[in-house]
């Protein structure tokens, strides 16, 4: 599907899902509580299967924190970017991906440990990288460490 | 007590044990708490974080020509590939391509990385397996590649090799002939590898049916690179989005069949073969001209997002820059093969036997400094 394509098949299907096309890929904007019905209709509908999650991670504006999905099908080889805003930045929580795509067990697990972001329904949300007993976010830009030196 | 402070033998009677995290034995500092019951695994748990240096932050304080010498550090194997990796997202950001030479260049850097990369992991994968012999069979021909390497970058590992706009400098004047001298090396051994390793009655057994991984569990897995093009899971980011003018040169995706460690192996063999036949193509037929684009001193990208991914030697590396104007990156993601090839491991070991363990590592061609970043 090219990207008009789909940005009018998903418009059909979910009206609150805005579009940005200044990038390389197609990116759709949606609220962190209504991903979950968009991700599962992307990975199941046969038009878009999108069965390859090639990058899952999170960026941090300071005011919301903003998580990014990469999709590719590999059956239509076509990519999107889904993004989804998370407004609330002192608790920060989103619907686990880890029942559609299994690798985003991994990458969620990750992004906890380095945003702190919670991933709801996940089924070992522990950190991942750092110590149980790290303090703070370490990509989080206000994350504040004593002991860097920027040389 | 282990390690984490909880009793060696559960409740259900399994016994808990920890694999590492001692570089020797595990390919880098990996650590995995492995449940038992006798000699079946019943859980896998790898435990991250020991190499972790956050290469993700400290891009973020460093300038765009800077950030990317940190990559060279993350899969030491594939420096050149991860440095080109960055190089091409940088050059993505400015709207420049490199120049015909320096696109050559890349991919002949690459491809012997690629190479070393395998004669490394063919190597290690005997050890692993307890056959000593095929290590030093291994490294004879890998340090003959790694010597052109230092030739013309001046490191045989951390190349630094690629900039943005280019290569850092011209090839060495040696650089063609060393080239085939060791071309016509590695081919007559070949068959060599096949004797010594590959038809071998003992490591048939041990990696044959052994660490299955379904086609569809490999993509969910978000597995890339041989291991998931052992299971038939066409892949290769070469062939389906090249980049460095890839699609200029004749070679084959290599794909498996059998999902099982001895299909892996196979296509990492086959894959020695495929980037024999790449340089062979290109060493004759470097276009002359300028090694590098001309750039700016100071590098700024527009404001926007830019991603690039490319084929390193354990499947795909993706470059996620996000740019708000400024002279170094605002956020910068590495999408690293080894880190969503490792998160598959549970699921490939668990009724598995701890023996067989050892063989799904050494098939996965685990880097770590590349999981931790």
């Amino acid at each position: 599907m090219t990207n008009e394509e789909i940005k009018q098949s998903v418009s059909a299907l979910f009206p609150a899902v805005t579009y940005d096309e200044t990038g390389e890929f197609l990116n759709l904007l949606i609220d962190a509580a209504d991903l979950k019905p968009l991700m599962l209709a992307l990975r199941n509908n046969k038009e878009y299967s999108f069965d390859f999650l090639f990058c899952l991670t999170c960026i941090d504006w300071k005011t919301h924190l903003m998580m990014v999905y990469h999709l590719l099908s590999k059956t239509h080889r076509h990519n999107i970017v889904v993004k989804a805003k998370i407004a609330d930045i002192n608790s920060p929580q989103i619907e686990t991906l880890t029942g559609i795509w299994q690798t985003a067990n991994f990458h969620e697990r990750e992004v906890y440990d380095l945003f702190g972001v919670k991933f709801l329904n996940h089924p070992d949300m522990r950190r991942l990288l750092l110590d149980e007993n790290w303090e703070g976010y370490p990509l989080r830009k206000n994350y504040v460490d004593e002991n860097m030196i920027t040389i | 007590m282990s390690l984490l402070g909880e009793d060696i033998l559960t409740e259900e009677g399994e016994f808990v044990i920890n694999i590492g995290p001692q570089h020797p034995s595990t390919h880098g500092v990996l650590h995995l708490k492995v449940w038992l019951d006798g000699e079946t695994i019943k859980k896998v748990q790898p435990h991250l974080g020991y190499i972790h240096r956050s290469i993700e932050k400290m891009s973020e304080s460093l300038s765009y020509r800077n950030f990317i010498y940190a990559t060279s550090r993350m899969d030491y194997l594939s420096a050149h590939i991860n440095n080109q990796a960055c190089a091409l997202t940088v050059e993505k950001g400015l709207q420049i391509e490199a120049p015909p030479r320096a696109q050559v260049i890349r991919i002949l850097m690459a491809e012997l990385t690629r190479l070393s990369s395998h004669q490394l992991w063919w190597g290690c994968t005997g050890l692993d397996l307890g056959a000593v012999t095929p290590f030093f069979y291994a490294f004879r021909e890998r340090e003959a590649v790694l010597a052109i390497m230092e030739e013309t970058c001046g490191a045989r590992l951390t190349q630094n090799y690629s900039v943005p706009g280019g290569v850092m400098y011209d090839i060495h004047p040696n650089f063609q002939n060393r080239v085939k001298d060791v071309l016509k090396q590695i081919k007559s051994k070949f068959t060599e590898y096949d004797e010594i390793l590959s038809g071998n009655v003992i490591f048939e057994q041990r990696t044959k049916g052994v660490g299955y991984l379904s086609a569809e569990d490999a993509i969910s897995f978000g597995c890339t690179g041989p291991t998931a093009r052992g299971s038939g899971v066409s892949c290769d980011i070469r062939k389906w989005f090249p980049y460095d003018g890839y699609e200029k040169v004749e070679f084959e995706e290599i794909l498996g069949t059998g999902g099982d460690c001895y299909a892996r192996y196979m296509v990492r063999m086959a894959e020695m073969k495929q980037s024999v036949y790449i340089i062979e193509q290109l060493i004759d037929n470097i276009p002359e001209g300028d090694f590098q684009a001309k750039t700016k001193m100071v590098l700024k990208l527009p404001k926007g997002e830019f991603y690039q991914r490319v084929e390193t030697a354990r499947g795909e590396l993706g470059v996620y820059i996000v740019s708000d104007g400024a002279a170094s990156p605002y956020r910068i993601k590495y999408r690293s093969p080894n880190f969503s090839n490792l998160s598959a491991l549970e699921h490939m070991a668990t009724g598995a036997k701890i023996g067989d363990l050892v063989a799904i590592m050494a098939t996965i061609d685990l880097v770590i400094p590349d999981v931790d970043r």
